[in-house]
């Protein structure tokens, strides 16, 4: 990488010691992108943006939070009413781990629809869902925090979960808790670990870019690029681009923080915990219901405790489970449709998992279990072996200017001869 | 294939049939002063309201996250709420140790009717009264559940096993709650000449405990509507931007 050739004398100064300026400029101006990405590759910097957000209001949250069983509550409520904005902070604290997730899924899907994990990209797919991994742990952590019903219930139902190893179990489930039961050491040590895990993802999503970077993004065509006509350079296109679009998700984010701030959080959880009263229903947040479906489908709590993280651990197995020469399922005529199953099958398994597991809701549970497992480890391998992909277009600007009515591509400028 | 997306589909439309739950009467939607992205508390409404509190509600429900100078958002002065905490003792300690008591401040929280759970339970049957502080966003339905509880007693179907010292309202979890009726018409004398009738109580105090739960509601939508237009005037520059920045990229020369 050249150095940049600044204007300034001390950025001059600075990166003939420390490339910084240079390399950013490198990764974040010129970075050549494929010119044809919808906005559905917004999501991955929402994504990004989201924690950020979330480090920050948390940070701030920590200073007035009080890890104790016998004052948490009390102190969550002390942000809300006496410490100035704190309604706010803790609002965006709140809402944000929903939003973090609705951007991580959206993310998550559109690389499954575009085959974003495959050659040579199966690095970058593995770390995301490290990530993913990783969000799920803080985000379990940080909703017992509050203290509050929920908080003590779905700690006690989920750490329990590890009582189904066989044999040491219970040993296991007491080292968690600290204690004989969900208490302060629990809550100490998830305060703890839940300010920890977000410097580690974003430790992970330094990896996650730098692997991005190394073969450049996918596109929606899902073919590699072929030269300079194929690509534009990530600022201004995708800078303002990506900008649009956090702006259009900071309006839906800024909607329910000010307006229907507790629209996906549970009523229970403003009642403080107590451990001698369980509540009617034990139900996570709604980013996890459909694991949590999966889990209670199964009648054995160790098959149950397994298949429910399996189904987070077979996303890493996808570069191999898919045996399709194609990328984009635009391409793939019968996967373009058994795609949509799978959504709708994970949004049925969060449907299933707000509800008791009673009738109805156990029969619907174990289809779309059944079918979830199906569909990676059966309809995967078989689909891309016996389909018949559609011809690829010859290249991205050819088929971007087909689809705007011919001419040659006018070149954006500056474009040609990087790297 | 097409016939496993038919069943998902047909599933998904089949679903809300199933769901139904138990028969519950629908839970009465008076409206409200605080609803909706403009909705504001109605002062004369939540000093009604704080009204009733004192004079019914706090003789077994504790509100221990408010303080009594947490009033002045209810439209009273500093000295009448000097006035409202002096009404109750709170324990302090003298010079040399010893508890005394004294007259509430207004820094002081409001003082609960009950020392302790333990009390509070053996006054009531056994039964917990629950704190007040929160109870609008700690129950399914809000507001309105709240109000259906206040105006829901009736007296049980024939056919209905009542225990000993529960009451029958329809719109609590299996119609048996260990609260008697709380409010009837002319519970209250209002200071402002109000016609004290049940929906006009429930309606009232239910403002007040929004209030409560939820004490920072006008400062975070006005400030939401400062946000959200500068964010849609945000959002127009930057697409118009955005379109600027790729025309070159559309154009065919």
């Amino acid at each position: 990488m050249a150095e940049a050739k600044a204007q300034n004398k001390l950025v001059a100064w600075i990166d003939h010691r420390l490339p910084v300026f240079a390399y950013m400029k490198h990764e974040l101006y010129e970075y050549p992108t494929p010119r044809n990405l919808s906005y559905w590759w917004n999501f991955g910097s929402l994504a990004g943006i989201t924690l950020v957000i979330m480090i920050l209001t948390g940070i701030i949250l920590a200073m007035q939070y009080t890890p104790n069983t016998a004052m948490a509550f009390d102190s969550v409520e002390r942000i809300m009413r006496d410490v100035r904005w704190g309604w706010l902070i803790r609002y965006i604290h709140m809402n944000g781990a929903s939003f973090f997730f609705i951007v991580t899924y959206i993310h998550v899907f559109r690389g499954l629809y575009f085959g974003s994990y495959k050659y040579p990209r199966e690095l970058l797919w593995m770390l995301g869902v490290v990530i993913l991994l990783l969000m799920m742990a803080t985000a379990f952590m940080g909703y017992v925090l509050p203290w509050g019903q929920m908080s003590f219930w779905g700690a006690t139902v989920i750490t329990n979960l590890f009582g189904a190893i066989p044999g040491i179990g219970n040993t296991i489930v007491t080292w968690l808790w600290g204690g004989f039961a969900v208490g302060n050491p629990t809550l100490n040590r998830f305060f703890s670990l839940h300010y920890l895990l977000p410097f580690i993802i974003v430790g992970v999503v330094m990896l996650h870019l730098l692997a991005l970077h190394q073969h450049g993004s996918n596109n929606p065509l899902g073919i590699d690029r072929k030269g300079p006509q194929d690509s534009i350079p990530f600022h201004p296109y995708y800078t303002i681009k990506d900008t649009f679009g956090l702006s259009v998700y900071l309006l839906i984010f800024a909607a329910i923080v000010f307006y229907w701030p507790n629209l996906l959080g549970d009523p229970q959880n403003y009642i403080p915990a107590n451990p001698l009263q369980t509540p009617p229903e034990i139900v996570p947040e709604w980013y996890l219901l459909p694991f949590y479906a999966i889990l209670r489908s199964i009648p054995s709590k160790l098959i149950g405790v397994c298949a429910m993280f399996g189904s987070i651990l077979t996303l890493f197995l996808l570069p191999w489970l898919d045996t399709s020469p194609v990328r984009s399922s635009f391409f793939r005529p019968v996967y373009k449709w058994v795609f949509w199953l799978l959504v709708i099958d994970v949004v049925l398994l969060g449907y299933v998992g707000a509800h008791r597991p009673e009738g109805f809701y156990i029969v619907l549970g174990r289809v779309c279990t059944l079918y979830y497992f199906v569909h990676f480890y059966v309809l995967f391998p078989l689909i891309g072996k016996f389909e018949r992909p559609l011809p690829l277009p010859t290249s991205i600007a050819a088929s971007v200017l087909a689809r705007e009515g011919g001419g040659h591509a006018p070149q954006p400028a500056g474009v040609a001869e990087r790297h | 294939m097409k016939i496993a997306a038919a069943f998902a589909v047909m599933l998904a439309l089949a679903l809300p049939a199933v769901a139904q739950e138990e028969a519950m009467p629908p839970l009465p939607h008076p409206g409200w002063s605080f609803d909706g992205v403009f909705g504001t508390y109605d002062r004369a409404a939540l000093q009604r309201g704080f009204q009733i509190y004192s004079e019914v509600c706090s003789a077994c429900h504790s509100m221990n996250l408010l303080h009594y100078g947490d009033l002045a958002a209810l439209g009273y002065t500093d000295d009448e709420i000097k006035a409202i905490a002096a009404q109750k003792q709170v324990n302090d300690l003298d010079d040399q140790g010893n508890v005394v008591q004294r007259p509430a401040r207004p820094a002081d929280a409001f003082v609960a009717p009950y020392p302790n759970d333990k009390a509070a339970r053996a006054a009531h049957n056994g039964a917990l009264p629950p704190d007040l502080s929160l109870i609008t966003k700690a129950r399914e339905g809000g507001p309105d559940y709240v109000y259906g509880i206040l105006t829901g007693f009736e007296s049980a179907p024939a056919n209905f096993k009542m225990q000993d010292g529960m009451s029958y309202n329809m719109h609590f979890p299996g119609h048996q709650i260990a609260m008697p009726q709380p409010l009837a018409d002319n519970s209250v004398t209002f200071a402002d000449g109000t016609q004290a009738t049940l929906p006009q109580e429930a309606h009232d105090v239910v403002t007040f405990l929004q209030w409560a739960a939820e004490p920072k509601m006008e400062e975070r939508k006005t400030t939401g509507a400062k946000v959200m237009l500068f964010l849609l005037v945000m959002t127009g520059l930057l697409y118009g931007a955005k379109r600027k920045i790729w025309a070159d990229l559309h154009q065919h020369a």
